[in-house]
């Protein structure tokens, strides 16, 4: 998965022109993305997706520490999925409903996903925005900054942080988003530039509003659809990332779980006979990759809309 | 080109001091330190420990022994959790392995990449476009952690094909699931960046203009578009070669592989900071080798970038 | 007979916003050693009609009618009969020479394969002819620039580097699409006069698109005016710069800032181009029309004979037009703005100035 750094480059100089023929270029986009029936059918899973995160503790039968021990020890022939015993997606190879596990690794993954994100496009559009605006030498170190973090191998250093300072929560959080901040300022910073001579960002500066204010109040509001799409398809990424490392066992520990330790999980017992342990956390994995990964496509056409 | 090269060599060599630096200070900053257990040692004992690694000593006269090692030696130390291995040896042992294996995914994704979405864009909103399209979206959502898995359960499991795991070099077999594990989801990005970008070319006013010239549509794309289309591709390889060196200890620790990441990991859990921190700095210079290739290769190809 | 002659010819382009018209029955023919002019604003669909002579349109155009060429229909013919027409019969030069040229190729190896193509000839032949070429277009150290990129040359220079390279199979027709829009107005002057003298050394015909009424004056024998994909007015360009029989045409002439003029204001068209996606029933012009009656916007005006070798497409009275007798006030059009209608949204190929449509042009980037 990746994101086409030129195609945000394009959505960033269409989106930082004038007024597109004096419409609010929102009121185009959301038509376009309403008739994208990728974009559509992406948001109606993501919705399902989180609906089933927050609502799926209620329908649960069974809670995700639970040890069922009529099926423990025999799970292959008695923690099928089953309707009777209250176990939709079947038991792990402990006995424990994956239903109940499932809608926590669901609410887990999202959770570092969405914060992850967040933090990554905070960080970076700050970042940028601040070395656009400032410009000159600082813009030049910070910009080098960047290029000297990016030939670094993050995922062995994001490990290594986490080995260090304990494999808890808020690290990786911090960590994951930390990590992917920087293709983010490197746009924003782009986009900066060519707003900071427009007329308005001039006028700010006339009347002495201090540049603090300008970057925040003038600059930010403007990159507003660039940092929307952006954090729309970091979101995946910072959901593949998690995984990765929990997959490693490296990531978020018992008793959490997260997709990636779930994956982890079903893919070590899978030649048991317990297929619905990797069956059913995979399938939330990849359709809810698949709906982060076509809204944020979807939001980027309408907003930038080419005629391919 | 020359004074270019050297120019990025003046960038890369300190970014890789400053990465050797910068973990050190952090393995430093950890709580504990690397000897701390479950179980507690005797005070005496962690003093002779530390002593015998050289712990004791100002941290600036340990960085310095430390990168004097690396750069003078190749060597990165004994390594703290068994004694009697230097993680010099930890890595030789991997190492072939691991760049066996990447390297023919990383060809096969670039290759398999580049060639769906060049025939993509080729037919663009044909049959084979939908295809391609359909295969690099799926395969997206298929890291190396996924696929490793899936390939396990059909070829190993279902059919009995392939060998669940292991290595050997003599025997391609071993080779097959980790390099298509490692690479598909690489080959998926490839192909849709290769995808729009030659959709791009192709529409660009100097194909036009080589259109007018009367030269077939073939020769217009060997000879005007493909190059300018494969420069996005280009500067998508750095980061592809790190992400797949990281995807390597995924593969590693499901296939049993025996490369660098199994050492990694086990160092991982083990708290053995050298090792890691050994493996984090070979991948790193090698990541800011490649790097340098790919800046050398993009210059190279684009008359516009100024030595 | 004509060199080339266009039948009907029209140019759909189907995008996601709908299907823009952008050129609709255009009839005209090309003498040989003839210079035409089609003169209209950004949008006309002047350069579309260029591009689907050659078959040169976007992946998402599509071209119907009849292009004749020397006695041959060649729109919409295979690929092997319009290659060998391309750049041997019909050669062409665009707007744009920063784009226009190979980026990644020295000027050498792009003017060389023209030849070695066409010609048959060995690469180092096929160099030494580019170079007498670049020689012809008058480049200074044509020699040693045919190694260069194209970046390492000016604006001007590109653009005779372009007009070098069209012109090394010494073709019978050369269309040239604003050929000098991109350059400074300098430069504008030194090309036409190069191409002026290269057409009578040649003896070739050539096609001049623009939107410049003072490069068409001083440069064509016919002129042909675009609004809306169709032509409007055609003739000898003497007459019809003197007594233009079209609204659309005067409207053009009277923009024309003039040193004598009297008063401050500069004269203009008032309103917009149409939106080619949903192009007016009746005559396109018509809402920007001071001559406009009623039967303009539901009739289209046909293109008709009113003089030896003049015809225009307009129902309003010669004799009014010629007398500039207005019959409606356009108080209600402000200058410069579209209305595009409420709740479409207007698809960019379909606006002013949209080169190919799917493609990117000046106004997109």
């Amino acid at each position: 998965m990746v994101i086409e750094e030129r195609k945000m480059q394009s959505l960033a100089a269409r989106l930082s022109q004038d007024e597109v023929r004096g419409r609010s270029p929102w009121a185009d986009a959301r038509k376009r993305f309403v008739r994208n029936k990728a974009a559509m059918a992406g948001l109606i899973i993501l919705i399902l997706v989180g609906l089933f995160a927050l609502l799926g503790e209620y329908v649960a039968a069974w809670s995700n520490d639970e040890l069922d021990f009529t099926v423990m020890g025999q799970v292959a022939q008695m923690g099928m999925p089953s309707l009777q015993n209250g176990h939709y997606f079947g038991t792990d190879d402990l006995g424990r409903d994956l239903f109940a596990r499932t809608v926590q690794g669901t609410q887990i993954s999202l959770m570092v996903g969405i914060v992850g994100a967040a933090i990554a496009v905070v960080v970076g559009t700050l970042y940028g925005a601040t070395a656009g605006y400032v410009g000159g030498r600082t813009d030049q170190f910070m910009m080098r900054a960047v290029d000297i973090l990016m030939s670094i191998p993050y995922m062995f250093v994001l490990i290594l942080l986490l080995v260090m300072f304990g494999r808890s929560m808020s690290m990786l959080f911090l960590g994951i988003g930390l990590i992917s901040w920087l293709d983010m300022s490197r746009i924003v910073r782009g986009q900066t530039l060519s707003l900071k001579n427009r007329e308005f960002i001039e006028a700010a500066r006339a009347i002495g509003v201090p540049a603090w204010k300008i970057v925040l109040r003038h600059v930010v509001p403007n990159l507003l659809g660039v940092v929307a799409v952006y954090a729309t398809l970091l979101v995946p990424l910072m959901i593949l990332t998690e995984s990765f490392i929990s997959f490693l066992g490296l990531g978020v520990q018992e008793p959490l779980t997260s997709w990636g330790a779930l994956i982890s999980e079903g893919a070590g017992t899978m030649n048991y006979g317990t297929l619905w342990q990797l069956a059913f956390p995979l399938f939330f994995f990849v359709i809810t990759l698949f709906g982060f990964f076509f809204v944020g496509d979807g939001l980027r056409d309408a907003l930038d809309p080419k005629d391919r | 080109m020359f004074a270019y090269i050297m120019r990025r060599l003046a960038v890369a060599i300190p970014t890789l001091l400053l990465l050797i630096v910068f973990s050190f200070v952090l393995m430093h900053m950890a709580p504990g330190g690397p000897f701390t257990q479950e179980r507690a040692l005797p005070p005496q004992v962690i003093a002779n420990l530390n002593a015998k690694y050289g712990l004791d000593q100002p941290l600036w006269r340990q960085i310095a022994s430390y990168l004097w090692g690396i750069v003078a030696n190749f060597d990165f130390g004994p390594s703290f959790v068994y004694p009697d291995r230097t993680v010099n040896q930890l890595i030789a042992a991997g190492f072939p392995v691991t760049l066996t294996y990447g390297t023919l995914s990383f060809i096969a994704a670039v290759v398999v990449g580049v060639g769906l979405g060049v025939v993509a864009a080729i037919w663009h909103n044909g049959f084979l476009d939908y295809l391609a399209v359909g295969i690099s979206i799926g395969a997206q959502v298929l890291p190396n952690f996924v696929m490793a898995p899936i390939l396990v359960l059909v070829f190993t499991l279902w059919y009995r094909m392939l060998p669940g795991g292991g290595w050997s070099f003599e025997d391609p077999s071993y080779w097959i699931m980790p390099v298509i594990a490692l690479g598909t989801s690489y080959m998926a990005s490839i192909a849709r960046i290769t995808r729009s970008s030659m959709l791009e070319v192709l529409g660009s006013n100097h194909i036009r203009t080589a259109r007018a010239k009367g030269m077939p549509e073939h020769r217009v794309i060997l000879r005007h578009a493909l190059k300018p289309a494969l420069l996005p591709v280009i500067s998508y390889l750095g980061p592809v070669f790190v992400s797949m060196i990281t995807g390597s200890v995924v593969i590693d620790v499901y296939f049993s592989t025996g490369g660098i990441g199994k050492a990694f990991v086990d160092s991982a859990l083990n708290r053995d900071y050298a090792v890691m921190m050994g493996v984090t700095i070979l991948v790193g210079a090698l990541t800011i080798l490649f790097n340098l290739v790919v800046d050398i290769l993009y210059a190279w190809i684009d008359p516009k970038i100024r030595y | 007979m004509a060199l080339l002659e266009l039948h009907d010819l029209s140019v759909r382009f189907a995008t996601n916003d709908g299907e823009v018209q952008a050129v609709n029955e255009v009839s005209l023919s090309i003498d040989a050693g003839e210079t035409l002019g089609i003169v209209g604003e950004s949008g006309s669909g002047k350069s579309q009609l260029s591009f689907a002579v050659m078959g040169l349109l976007a992946r998402n155009g599509r071209a119907s009618g009849r292009v004749v060429f020397d006695g041959q229909d060649i729109l919409n013919a295979r690929a092997k009969v319009l290659n060998h027409i391309r750049a041997e019969k019909i050669a062409m030069i665009f707007q744009d020479p920063m784009t226009s040229l190979n980026p990644y190729m020295r000027v050498a190896d792009q003017m060389a394969e023209v030849l070695m193509l066409h010609k048959g000839m060995g690469k180092r032949q096929a160099v030494a002819e580019a170079v007498q070429m670049l020689d012809a277009v008058r480049i200074p150290d044509a020699k040693g620039r045919v190694r260069l990129y194209p970046h390492e040359f000016s604006g001007g220079m590109r653009q005779r580097v372009m007009i070098a390279m069209a012109l090394l199979c010494r073709p019978q027709l050369l269309i040239a699409d604003e050929p000098t829009t991109a350059l400074d107005v300098t430069v504008q002057a030194q090309i036409m006069t190069l191409l002026a003298d290269l057409q009578r050394e040649f003896g070739m015909a050539m096609v001049l698109i623009t939107h410049d009424l003072g490069v068409v004056a001083g440069s064509c024998e016919r002129v042909a005016v675009m609004y809306g994909g169709r032509i409007r007015e055609t003739g000898p360009v003497g007459p019809l710069f003197h007594d233009p029989a079209h609204p659309y045409t005067q409207g053009l002439l009277a923009a024309i800032p003039r040193i004598d003029q009297q008063g401050d204001t500069l004269s203009v068209i008032p309103g917009a181009p149409p939106n080619m996606t949903h192009p007016p029933a009746g005559c396109a012009f018509e809402p920007r029309c001071p001559y406009r009656r009623a039967d303009c916007a539901s009739l289209r005006p046909p293109l008709e004979d009113f003089a030896p070798a003049r015809a225009r497409a307009c129902f309003a009275p010669l004799a009014d037009v010629r007398a500039h007798r207005h019959n409606a006030r356009l108080d209600d059009l402000e200058t410069g703005t579209r209305a595009p209608s409420r709740d479409e949204p207007v698809p960019r190929a379909a606006l002013a100035g949209a080169g190919m449509a799917g493609t990117p042009s000046k106004v997109d980037e």
